[in-house]
């Protein structure tokens, strides 16, 4: 393990006093999505180390600015995984940056997202406490849950130092099949086959093909497989891996391109541009070049939120406020963990507006 | 605040006669003496007023009413919970919500369910049971158990390993802030931007706000469900098969680990053929397609037998498959048979900490002369002694607290919680205080605060003061003097 916690928190502690604002990194990663603009750095990167690690268990624990594929590859040599495959998004990003992004990957709708496997935290508050809440166990209601209110929030409630994460076994084997159907088929199939016990664990569809990943015991996918038809694709793997990184060509467009979660049984969206579909049907990206307010309104018309992935602005990522009184618990939480308003200041997007 | 400050039954009465039926509002001894204790029996408390809404509305306008007159309230859904989460306040309004049970909308191919907070746990199930769907997170109590309740607790069950817990099985809750202003968190997309408040408010004892309606998640049946129950000669053997198993790469669909006693008594109760001989008995769950299920059971098999199981049995039918899980979830009130009263504990511990975590619990179940019976989640460490008494023999329930707080504080030191599904309520107040450091509990403070800043829901519960634990701190350190009698329990 490297790296000292303390001179983290004192850092903390002297910008609170001085009231200078602080941007927290990690790898870097995914500061092209979501970059707070203040111009004082506090630096995760050297606290890094597997803190405790037991298999039989299903518990890890890591220190925040540990690479996530260190962790990857150790849970990997134990035949386990993180069950909702985040995104890495680039070679350097870290632990803990993947739990403050909370983005997850191509399980998210059979597993799980981040925030369902976070058990606990340690992290460094606005006034530079270090904090520690959650534990090392599956099941734990003592105190309210702030270790699964980090997830996702960018850094603005705290900094994360360690985190503690349930992990999951390695499938023995997997399949992907695939069918040539329209967008509405797809999407009503999708749903459908998630009310059925398929073991189902990824599903997309894009350019007029629905692919689904199964996973499990051979015998099992071999009988799902004669169920479900479809024709076997046998670069299955790249497909989800590409899907879960970005690599596919959709995501090279010079078109803005909109991250769309909304609710899984909403028919086409209609949107002029390309669509690639994941989740079931719960996420749709689209490369168009829609109005924001169009976009912003259209996802909340499918019960979800939009949020532009290439060529926003960074800084403040999320600028749609939440309805009525939820807005004024969002700043009264915010004032709670960082009084001073120095930890990411900008971020989500929708706090100072 | 003094009681003479709060308006009187009379009055609190006549001014909610405004917004609610006359049937709503309870203020005679007789009627609000059902509502004086939850499933914590041990402590009661007479409510000033109970009140029973029906709509949103009328919740809103009794929040409003209290808010105004700077009433405590103490929501309550079935009063099933085990913590005394929903115990009454002497000078505030205990808020049922048993009466909003509707179900509001099923969604099959979207797999929600949209119901107000009083609609029973197995009701949701029964509700899409003909679309092959189920509410997966099945606690012990789960025919009379609330969802409303759920939410509060993030309340487990035996398949949570597997399933999840409350929390990872809701999608999107409904609230009233204490002010009656209504907040709409989380969606049916699968995330929302902002901070996760869905996991906040899971799990936050009605600290924070009343759930007026939550929209679950429905996963479809299984295929296949087959159960193996395997007996050991030792807990230590039990234990170690476990953490086998899922080191092995199974997580059984449902994992439960019973001692000698807790056998014995379930069988009595309901004869589901447990080996009553057997040290440890485990059952031990697997789901899903049928290739699997049986791949499943027999790495199991071999998993059990290797690790000592002295003998297997698989459940021959569904019939039996029924029976063999009715005998553990009906363990709690078998164990109540052995003995007038009980005491369940809900702590919870890394797996591999068992054998002595029980060991212990064992030398001082002689020491204090209690007898324990133990009940294991055994797939997710969350341990059930319950403590044998009888609350007429003058000091025994005395006693039977401390040896509890022993035990809760043994499992925070073997790097666990001392609670895994039934919440802190009022029950667990002072082991928060081992578990947490004051900064952490001033965190807790500012978040109810930013919630409720007056502090009228639910007071004095879940959360210590730190007052309560600068005292309780020099509890910790006399471990076997009694700690502060002269102070109120709650």
């Amino acid at each position: 393990m490297h790296g000292e916690l303390e001179p983290l928190c004192i850092q903390v502690r002297q910008a609170y006093e001085a009231k200078r604002p602080l941007r927290i990194r990690g790898g870097g990663s995914k500061s092209f999505l979501v970059c707070s603009a203040a111009p004082e750095v506090l630096d995760l990167r050297l606290y890094t180390g597997i803190v405790e690690y037991e298999p039989s268990e299903l518990v890890v624990t890591v220190r925040a600015g540990t690479l996530l594929i260190t962790l990857e590859r150790l849970l990997e040599e134990n035949g386990q995984m993180l069950a909702f495959e985040p995104p890495h998004l680039g070679l350097q990003a870290t632990v803990g940056g993947m739990v403050a992004a909370g983005l997850s990957g191509p399980r998210r709708m059979a597993q799980g997202a981040v925030r369902d496997f976070v058990l606990g935290v340690r992290m460094i508050d606005g006034q530079g406490r270090d904090l520690s809440f959650g534990g090392r166990v599956i099941k734990n209601v003592a105190g309210f849950d702030v270790s699964r209110l980090m997830v996702g929030a960018w850094g603005a409630l705290g900094v994360l130092t360690e985190v503690t994460l349930k992990v999951i076994p390695r499938a023995p084997s997997q399949l992907t099949l695939e069918w040539s159907l329209s967008e509405a088929q797809a999407l009503q199939r999708m749903n459908e086959w998630a009310g059925q016990p398929w073991p189902i664990t990824a599903s997309s569809y894009f350019q007029g093909r629905l692919r689904v990943r199964l996973e499990g015991p051979r015998k099992a996918l071999e009988s799902a497989a004669v169920h479900l038809g479809g024709k076997e694709v046998l670069e299955g793997k790249g497909w989800w891996m590409g899907l879960r990184e970005q690599q596919l060509d959709f995501f090279m467009t010079p078109k803005p391109i909109w991250r769309m979660a909304v609710r899984p049984t909403t028919g086409p969206l209609g949107l002029s541009g390309q669509t690639l579909v994941e989740w079931g049907g719960g996420l749709r990206w689209v490369a168009c070049d829609h109005g924001h307010a169009q976009v912003h309104a259209m996802a909340r018309e499918a019960g979800g939120h939009a949020q532009q992935w290439h060529g926003g602005d960074p800084a403040r990522p999320f600028p749609e406020p939440p309805a009525g009184a939820l807005l004024a618990l969002h700043r009264n939480l915010k004032k709670v963990f960082d009084p001073a308003g120095i930890l990411n200041p900008g971020l989500p997007g929708f706090l100072e507006g | 605040m003094d009681k003479s400050e709060i308006p009187s039954e009379l009055e609190i009465g006549q001014a909610l006669r405004q917004w609610l039926p006359e049937s709503a509002i309870l203020t005679t001894p007789e009627s609000k003496r059902p509502y004086e204790t939850d499933g914590l029996s041990a402590y009661r408390q007479m409510p000033h007023v109970v009140v029973l809404p029906a709509t949103e509305k009328e919740v809103q306008a009794v929040l409003r009413y209290c808010h105004a007159q700077r009433i405590p309230v103490v929501a309550r859904g079935a009063g099933t919970g085990l913590s005394g989460g929903a115990l009454p306040h002497e000078r505030g309004v205990l808020l049922s919500l048993a009466r909003l049970r509707n179900i509001v909308q099923v969604d099959p191919l979207a797999r929600t369910v949209r119901v107000q907070p009083g609609v029973r746990n197995l009701a949701i199930t029964q509700a899409v049971d003909a679309h092959g769907l189920y509410y997966a997170p099945d606690p012990s109590s789960q025919i009379a158990c609330s969802i409303g309740g759920n939410v509060a607790e993030n309340s487990g069950g035996v398949h949570c390993l597997k399933y999840g817990l409350t929390l990872h099985n809701i999608l999107r809750l409904r609230v009233l802030t204490l002010t009656g202003e209504v907040v709409e968190i989380g969606s049916e997309a699968p995330d929302s931007a902002g901070f996760d408040f869905m996991a906040l408010l899971t799990g936050s004892e009605g600290l924070l706000a009343i759930v007026t309606e939550v929209t679950v998640k429905v996963i479809p049946k299984p295929m296949v469900s087959k159960v193996i129950m395997a007996s050991f000669d030792t807990v230590e053997q039990a234990g170690d098969a476990v953490a086998r198993m899922i080191a092995a790469g199974i997580i059984p669909a449902g994992l439960e680990m019973m001692d000698s006693l807790a056998t014995r008594a379930a069988e009595d109760f309901v004869h589901a053929g447990y080996p009553v001989e057997a040290a440890a008995v485990l059952l031990c769950e697997s789901d899903g397609m049928p290739e699997v299920v049986e791949d499943e059971l027999a790495r199991m098999k071999t998993i059990l037998e290797e690790n000592g199981a002295t003998e297997l049995r698989v459940a021959r039918d569904e019939a039996e498959r029924l029976r063999f899980w009715a005998g553990r979830k009906a363990a709690f009130p078998a164990v109540g048979r052995l003995a007038p009263d009980y005491y369940c504990i809900d702590g919870t511990i890394p797996r591999r900490r068992l054998g002595e975590v029980l060991r212990l619990i064992a030398d001082w179940s002689l020491k204090y002369g209690l007898e324990v019976a133990n009940v294991f989640h055994a797939g997710d460490g969350n341990l059930h002694p319950l403590i044998l008494y009888d609350a007429g023999v003058p000091g025994q329930f005395h006693k039977t607290e401390e040896l509890a707080g022993r035990i809760l504080e043994l499992c925070v030191e073997v790097g666990g919680t001392i609670t895994g599904e039934h919440g802190v309520g009022v029950e667990k107040i002072n082991q928060m205080c081992v578990q947490f450091g004051e900064d952490e509990i001033a965190v807790f403070h500012g978040i109810k605060a930013a919630f409720d800043p007056e502090g009228l829901l639910n007071p004095g519960k879940a959360i210590p003061t730190l007052q309560r634990c600068a005292e309780g701190g020099r509890m910790h350190v006399h471990h076997n003097q009694l700690p502060h009698p002269e102070l109120p329990r709650f």
